[in-house]
């Protein structure tokens, strides 16, 4: 399989304390792949070093896809949800790879960002202000914005955070669908049964790689146990910090 | 026919009133002229740094350009391009060297922006106080808008025309790095660029605004006509539009009620805007009665 992302030995720290050592691993076209791993495990400072958002310390991540086609899902923690804007204006953000802040949103553009609220199950919601939404339809929104972005390589954080398990469902279709259409899909998950099932590939983080690969033999008892391992011995004894795999 | 002609006359005598000091006196002209470029393009910056939860901002940046203006007064005595362009000067130092002290010691950037104001404050204070009279001083902090000579005007209106210009053409920048900061980020745009490009047209504003209304009154016009805005609509064009609109009666209404109550100009308008800030509060859709209407249980 083509490389659509590779990190060699990439090490990151904020302020002087490690966050993610060493990591080095590929991420194959086509594939999916969920980031698992202990709060403060690197999950997500995981995805912003692949997309540059945080300064690597060492090693280097290689991309093979122009910089336009990734499309990112931060977590909603890091948006505004009572900004000023209507849901379609936000699903036309997802416009801004192409058109920067000067091209102009014709019809058709206008159109697909309607063709994306539909396959979100937002209908007529194009009018009203994001800070009317729920969790669950803000995050159906920001996944209208990824369909119209029409990314090669799409990474999510949490994606499934504080949403209702119907919603939970419904994206995780959208998701299996952009698997089948070859698009390469990483996501930051907590729920191992969900990844058993529907994620073949998956990267363990403790902030380092504990495993990376299929995701049968990533989450084996010895690799979770390793994992909770690594994160005590970092954290000082905060064993409840993961409780699914005291289970 | 009796209430006709009493109405005609009645409407005369307003019109009078409301036009008439426009009409005799060229120093009202121009200060009306300046207040209303201003108000068109400092009050939407407002709405944008409200959004940014960076409503304090403006006030600490207008205290921050006084030692730049000090040094120009200092220099070259009362010229308003010499004050002007040490103001904004001082303006963008100080925000430099903010935003870099927090990154590089994990302050919180209105940490940093407190201390790096005060100081600056602080010494264009002593600079101004060593060098000229407290009457200089009041001329900076307050303004006269009622002096406004063309040079002045020139300049607000070139600030004023540059920085809508600019805004229009980065709004969407704007909009995004204020909205969503880590998806315009991700994007391979620099977030940093707009976020410069916003914090410099604000500098830009409030400097210019320092002769006709004083930087300390400046910040009135850019923000309260922002909040009250936000009270009436859901989405950000509306928002922008609207504080422009509000800022601009504020401003003609200040200078009209100033003229013929001999109150100072540049406090007249701000507590105008004021006047319509107590409205929104009241009556705007995001107001107190409405929200007591729609949750009437709610009144307890």
């Amino acid at each position: 399989m083509k490389p659509v992302i590779a990190l060699h030995d990439v090490s990151v720290a904020y302020r002087r304390q490690a966050a993610l050592q060493h990591v080095s691993g590929v991420l194959a076209q086509a594939s999916l792949t969920a980031v698992l791993g202990p709060n403060g495990a690197g999950k997500s400072t995981f995805l912003k070093a692949v997309l540059g958002l945080v300064p690597v310390d060492s090693g280097r991540v290689e991309i093979h896809v122009p910089r336009k086609l990734i499309a990112y899902l931060p977590q909603q923690a890091e948006i505004d949800r009572g900004f000023p804007i209507s849901v379609l204006d936000c699903v036309c953000l997802g416009y801004w790879q192409r058109l920067g802040s000067l091209g102009g949103l014709n019809s058709a553009m206008t159109e697909g960002a309607q063709d994306a609220l539909r396959a979100v199950g937002l209908q007529g919601f194009e009018r009203r202000p994001i800070g009317s939404l729920s969790a669950g339809q803000m995050q159906r929104v920001l996944f209208a914005r990824i369909l119209v972005q029409d990314a090669d390589v799409i990474l999510l954080d949490e994606p499934f955070n504080a949403v209702d398990a119907r919603t939970t469902d419904d994206l995780l279709a959208l998701i299996r669908g952009w698997h089948a259409q070859q698009r390469t899909v990483v996501a930051v998950l907590h729920d191992h049964e969900q990844v058993r099932r529907y994620f073949p590939q998956a990267v363990l983080l403790a902030r380092q790689l504990v495993a990376w690969g299929d995701t049968a033999d990533v989450l084996a008892a010895a690799n979770l146990q390793r994992a909770r391992h690594m994160a005590d011995a970092g954290s000082a004894g905060n064993g409840d910090r993961w409780p699914e795999l005291a289970a | 026919m009796m209430l006709w002609s009493w109405l005609d006359t009645w409407l005369h005598t307003a019109q009078q009133l409301a036009w008439a000091p426009f009409a005799e006196f060229a120093f009202m002209r121009r200060a009306l002229a300046g207040t209303l470029a201003l108000a068109l393009s400092s009050a939407p910056l407002g709405v944008l740094l409200t959004l940014r939860r960076m409503s304090l901002f403006g006030d600490a940046l207008s205290h921050a350009v006084l030692p730049g203006v000090a040094i120009g007064f200092i220099l070259f005595g009362l010229s308003l391009p010499a004050l002007s362009i040490g103001g904004f000067l001082a303006g963008v130092t100080v925000v430099a060297v903010a935003t870099r002290i927090s990154r590089s010691t994990g302050l919180k950037e209105d940490a940093s922006l407190a201390s790096i104001y005060l100081i600056a404050l602080a010494l264009g204070v002593m600079l101004i106080s060593m060098n000229g009279s407290k009457l200089d001083l009041l001329h900076i902090l307050f303004g006269n808008v009622l002096g406004v000579d063309r040079g002045g005007l020139l300049l607000v209106a070139g600030v004023s025309s540059f920085s809508l210009m600019l805004g229009a053409l980065a709004y969407r920048g704007l909009l995004l790095e204020s909205f969503d900061p880590s998806y315009l980020a991700a994007s391979g745009a620099r977030g940093g660029l707009f976020q410069h490009l916003f914090l410099m047209l604000v500098v830009m504003n409030l400097v210019a605004s320092f002769q006709t209304l004083g930087t300390l009154m400046a910040v009135g016009l850019m923000m309260l006509p922002a909040v009250s805005a936000r009270l009436w609509h859901d989405t950000l064009p509306a928002q922008l539009l609207n504080s422009a609109v509000q800022a601009a009666l504020a401003a003609y209404a200040g200078l009209l009620l100033s003229y013929y109550s001999g109150a100072p100009s540049g406090p007249t308008i701000i507590l105008c805007a004021a006047a319509c800030y107590l409205a929104s509060l009241l009556i705007a859709p995001r107001g107190c009665l409405p929200r007591l209407w729609r949750h009437p249980c709610r009144r307890a």
